[in-house]
């Protein structure tokens, strides 16, 4: 029986069924609060907020700007209004306690989209996966940022299928669908965790935010491991887990510090052995090994691939 | 890692050229899309003459670098009038816009959409409503506006809520009649705001008056035409001391320096 076959099922016998999907159903509720926050003004004459994730504006009070999309402004040589600036650096603040790309897991209204790709290309056998890089949508990053400098425009915004999908959604602007459609595709088709693993450069300015921030999951009983690889399946940037999970040895951090970590707790979710957890990033306490039941007898071949992603 | 000692660096080296490759593939892709957005970019620089931007919005360029498409001057429109540009609308995707013929813009004396714009793409120096500059109006159909035929509509005019200074009616002579007036609606740029009422209320199918971008409009003053009366203005006085004296040039007259 391979990985993706198995995934799930030790944990929801271990742990029961709330335990092996909780963070997967939180992170539907979260993703659903932030787009019924943009809605509920448009469908009942109701505002919470206004605006769209690149710029809102909550209760007529609390700005939020996504610093990426400032970034490219100023770029483009415009200096904002303060109203912009202090909303950026409330984002800013907040995802350098809530860690970075928790923005693509809890709040991305694409994830929902990507996650699905993922899970149809499971169910269908799709194996095919264009060999792109995780460093692509840094690249990209700075590319955008550069064309923003050239062209004076914020050069992100003509493509983005975040904010499109979000302005269809709530501005009723329907042919921004047809970018989460693309980004569908893209990752059913072309790529396993395509746009999101490679391309996306608003991922990747989250992930340079991540890089400090404070929040982050940890494997503090790695001793535990019984290297069933169920994390590595489930997990859609599986190479930041293996310094945290494998550190035993060299002593490292059990806290993943990789900033590609999008905070899903998908691992959390899946490991039967409840290696993961969400701790700080300084928190280096680790357990000690403890007795496995022993259910996984079974002999895990070829998942070092899985590994690579 | 270990590879590195085999050599002393350099492309021969397994481990380097992999991650040499990997950044000229990734590099050189993101490179190549960047340039199709930058194409892109320009691309959508091109704005229909038809749509306009909302009050105190910057010149398009600097626009096109402030406006974060967030849609917070659209929310705040009490009129609707405000739109964002969908895929095939024209504008730059995600900006605001109007069509002035659909909904124009009522003027609002608290100016909404200014105050609600967060990155300043809508000058919040423009308090004044009245001195917006949305576009400026133009009888673009002198063959079919009713009152250039010598009728009297006079709709736009009315509508106008900076009557009698953005437009008038001049009155000048009916040639076809020979015996009526034309009362003429003439625009006037200084004050022209560019709200659109003029256009969406001209009772033509196709309205005489079309309020176009400034760019369009073309209200710069060409700084090497000077004009005397405003030269004259500004250095507070006559530029030459006195008119020069001409000789007077009559058959008769003798020629100044020579002798009879
Ligand atoms: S390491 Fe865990 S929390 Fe981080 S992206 Fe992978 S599965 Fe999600
Ligand atoms: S001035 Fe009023 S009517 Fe005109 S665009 Fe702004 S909010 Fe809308
Ligand atoms: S509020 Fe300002 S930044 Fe937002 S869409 Fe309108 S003009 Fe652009
Ligand atoms: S656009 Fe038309 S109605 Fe509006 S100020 Fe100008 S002339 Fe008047």
């Amino acid at each position: 029986m391979s990985v993706e076959d198995r995934l799930y099922v030790e944990a929801r016998r271990r742990k029961g069924l709330w335990e092996a999907s909780r963070y997967r159903i939180l992170r539907r509720i979260t993703q659903g609060l932030f787009l019924a926050v943009f809605l509920t003004g448009p469908l009942f004459g109701l505002w919470i907020a206004k605006g769209t994730l690149a710029s809102s504006m909550t209760f007529g009070v609390l700005p939020l700007t996504d610093p990426f999309v400032l970034v490219q402004s100023l770029a483009a040589r415009h200096w904002p209004e303060l109203t912009a600036v202090i909303g950026a650096a409330i984002v800013l603040a907040g995802y350098l306690i809530f860690g970075g790309r928790s923005y693509c897991a809890w709040v991305c209204p694409l994830n929902p989209v990507a996650d699905f790709a993922g899970w149809l290309r499971q169910r269908l056998g799709v194996t095919h996966s264009a060999r792109l890089r995780p460093a692509f949508r840094n690249y990209l990053a700075f590319g955008v940022i550069a064309v923003s400098a050239v062209t004076g425009a914020v050069a992100w915004e003509l493509v983005n299928p975040i904010t499109a999908f979000h302005r269809a959604l709530v501005f009723g602007m329907w042919f921004g669908l047809a970018g989460a459609g693309a980004v569908f595709v893209f990752d059913l088709l072309v790529a396993k965790h395509g746009w999101c693993g490679h391309i996306c450069p608003v991922g990747a300015a989250y992930g340079a935010i991540g890089k400090a921030s404070l929040l982050r999951v940890a494997a503090p009983a790695r001793a535990a491991c019984d290297d069933c690889m169920e994390c590595f399946a489930v997990c859609p940037e599986p190479h930041v887990i293996p310094p945290a999970l494998r550190g035993e040895k060299t002593g490292a951090s059990p806290v993943i510090l990789g900033a590609d970590c999008t905070l899903c707790g998908a691992c959390i979710d899946v490991c039967p052995e409840s290696v993961f957890r969400f701790a700080h990033r300084f928190d280096t306490r680790t357990e000690p090994a403890r007795r496995s039941s022993g259910a996984m007898a079974e002999p895990i071949a070829s998942t070092s691939s899985l590994a690579k992603g | 890692m270990n590879a590195n000692k085999n050599s002393k660096g350099g492309l021969a080296n397994p481990g380097r050229r992999k991650a040499f490759e990997d950044v000229a593939r990734f590099g050189g892709g993101a490179a190549a899309c960047a340039v199709m957005l930058s194409a892109f970019a320009e691309q959508s620089r091109a704005r229909p003459a038809q749509a306009l931007r909302p009050p105190g919005a910057l010149p398009e360029k600097d626009f096109l670098a402030a406006c974060v498409r967030c849609g917070l001057c659209v929310r705040d429109c009490p009129y609707k009038t405000l739109k964002l540009a969908d895929w095939g609308d024209g504008p730059a995707l995600g900006t605001p816009y109007f069509h002035a013929r659909q909904i124009p813009c009522e003027m609002c004396d608290n100016i909404p959409c200014v105050k609600a714009c967060p990155t300043g793409a809508l000058d919040h120096a423009l308090v004044d409503i009245g001195k917006a500059k949305m576009g400026v109006a133009a009888i673009t159909s002198r063959e079919t506006c009713l009152n250039l035929q010598g009728l009297r509509c006079d709709v736009c005019y009315r509508v106008c809520p900076v009557i009698d200074k953005a437009i008038t009616l001049e009155r000048t002579h009916n040639t076809r009649t020979t015996k009526h007036a034309v009362f003429e609606p003439v625009v006037h740029a200084d004050y022209c705001t560019g709200c659109g009422k003029c256009e969406k209320s001209c009772v033509l199918t196709d309205a005489a008056i079309k309020v176009l971008p400034v760019e369009i409009a073309a209200l710069k003053q060409d700084a090497h035409y000077k004009r005397g009366w405003i030269e004259k203005e500004k250095a507070g006085g006559a530029l030459v001391d006195a008119p020069v004296k001409l000789p007077t040039r009559l058959p008769d007259a003798p020629l100044p320096g020579v002798k009879p």
